[in-house]
């Protein structure tokens, strides 16, 4: 469990890198199946572009790295697949789904705001979440792993042309191959807000405690987080 | 510490090694079990080539004999976008002096009848229309209807011989070339294209003749063709990996 965690970290990073290098080779976004220098962009991300054909007012030419970066990132696509795979399977298996789905009780704005509450105050967790996970850490999980990556990897097949060859519907439930692209774009940026909010989080509860639980699994019950 | 709670007890060790064991006893069976059936692309080697393999060989079972997606005639984009391209070598100039009348597809290799067909000769294998869109790998596409005579007719005319396994074609352009499978190969859609929204082909979109396969991204729907050689062996040509793209770091299969 604690491996597909990882893999899938690994896997991230190399996805957001070579991601990034390839939005590069084309910092322009559009709505639709087609969108190309000659239509009219959804929106524009204003840096210098790796390919000369395109118009982004700088003079500057980037270098090209879409070769390794595409081999990359498909390559670290299959890796967090797969790993999802296990995890999705295991995670049924073992019941683990069941601490990270919201409990009944706290599916109302109240159980939500009251959290929240908690978090302004700084006041430290209940006795109950001190093993588990508070409303707000299961919603935010659940929306990663079961709205988040499976539209990752949605719009990632929405893009191939072989694929919407074979399953056209794809591509045109999200309103074509363009809109496939923009929405994986906008959803790494999810996906990087909930990063940098979960290491934030694992910071402020002890960044070595945590990191030693996650890599080994052992826990020291005596233990305080700093 | 008591031994239970050490996390690397004995039980897990046995049972991380038995998964272990049979995870690779599994990835060598899939790996003999993918080259058998023809499903590792000619650039499956390397730090890359599981994830390569692993695209090819999913794609190739989920995908076998389904069509390209075609769209409508509204959809033809009004502005569709030619990349850039390479200045025009003098071969290619002298041949637009005469208005491409003197172009030549070469088909040889494993084939039983070598052949050099004009345009005209192609026009008379029979002409085929498809509104498809090109996708390039930066992320830009459009869609236009594409005119000319399959692949898979050419082929049948020369008469490929069983043992063939792919279709090498190159550019007028030095060093420019790629090579597709017989299943790519084979597809109705994979289109000798000479005219391109009821027009012939201009010279920007790949005229006088470019391989469209919609299937792929644009990179392998190479333009300028003159020369098609059918192969039983892609280790022999350039440095082995099925094209000049491979060598570039770009995957040879792109139908992602």
């Amino acid at each position: 469990m604690r491996v597909t965690h990882w893999l899938t970290f690994i896997a991230f990073v190399a996805l957001v890198v070579t991601g990034g290098l390839i939005v590069i080779s084309h910092p322009r976004f559009y709505w639709g199946e087609v969108g190309n220098v000659n239509t009219r962009p959804l929106f524009v991300i204003p840096i210098p572009s790796s390919r000369d054909t395109v118009p982004t007012g700088y003079k500057y030419v980037m270098p090209d790295e879409n070769g390794w970066s595409r081999a990359l990132h498909f390559e670290a696509a299959w890796v967090a697949v797969l790993a999802g795979l296990v995890y999705g399977i295991y995670g049924l298996w073992s019941g683990h789904f069941r601490n990270l789905i919201p409990a009944r009780r706290d599916w109302n704005w109240h159980a939500y705001s009251a959290r929240i509450a908690k978090y302004l105050r700084r006041a430290p967790p209940d006795r109950s979440e001190e093993r588990s996970y508070n409303v707000l850490q299961r919603t935010a999980y659940v929306v990663v792993i079961f709205a988040l990556f499976p539209l990752m990897i949605w719009t990632g097949l929405a893009m191939s042309p072989s694929f919407t060859a074979a399953f056209p519907v794809t591509a045109e439930l999200l309103g074509g191959r363009q809109s496939a692209r923009t929405i994986h774009f906008i959803v790494t940026g999810l996906l990087l807000l909930f990063l940098f909010v979960h290491v934030a989080m694992v910071a402020l509860s002890g960044f070595r405690s945590r990191m030693r639980a996650m890599i080994t699994g052992y826990t020291r019950d005596s233990e305080e987080a700093p | 510490m008591s031994l239970s709670k050490n996390p690397i007890s004995r039980r897990r060790l046995i049972r991380g090694g038995v998964a272990a064991v049979a995870g690779v006893a599994g990835l060598a069976a899939a790996d003999r079990l993918a080259k058998r059936y023809g499903l590792i692309p000619p650039d499956g080697s390397g730090i890359y080539g599981p994830g390569e393999s692993l695209t090819y060989a999913c794609q190739r079972l989920l995908t076998t004999r389904t069509p390209a997606h075609e769209f409508s005639r509204s959809m033809i984009s009004k502005n569709p976008f030619a990349n850039a391209v390479a200045p025009p070598n003098d071969a290619f100039k002298r041949l637009a002096v005469g208005g491409f009348r003197d172009w030549r597809l070469v088909v040889d290799g494993t084939v039983a009848h070598p052949m050099s067909l004009s345009l005209a000769d192609l026009k008379g294998l029979g002409v085929h229309s498809q509104i498809t869109e090109v996708a390039c790998e930066e992320g830009w596409s459009y869609i236009a209807e594409w005119i000319g005579t399959p692949l898979s007719g050419v082929l049948r005319e020369a008469g490929v011989l069983p043992q063939t396994r792919y279709i090498v074609y190159s550019s007028i352009e030095e060093g420019a070339w790629a090579s597709i499978d017989m299943q790519d190969a084979g597809d109705p859609h994979t289109l000798l294209t000479m005219g391109m929204n009821d027009g012939d082909l201009p010279v920007p979109f790949g005229g006088p003749l470019r391989l469209r396969l919609p299937r792929q991204l644009g990179y392998k729907s190479l333009k300028y063709i003159n020369h098609i050689t059918a192969t039983d062996n892609i280790k022999k040509f350039g440095k082995g990996l099925g094209g000049v793209d491979p060598e570039y770091g770009y995957a040879w299969y792109a139908g992602i």
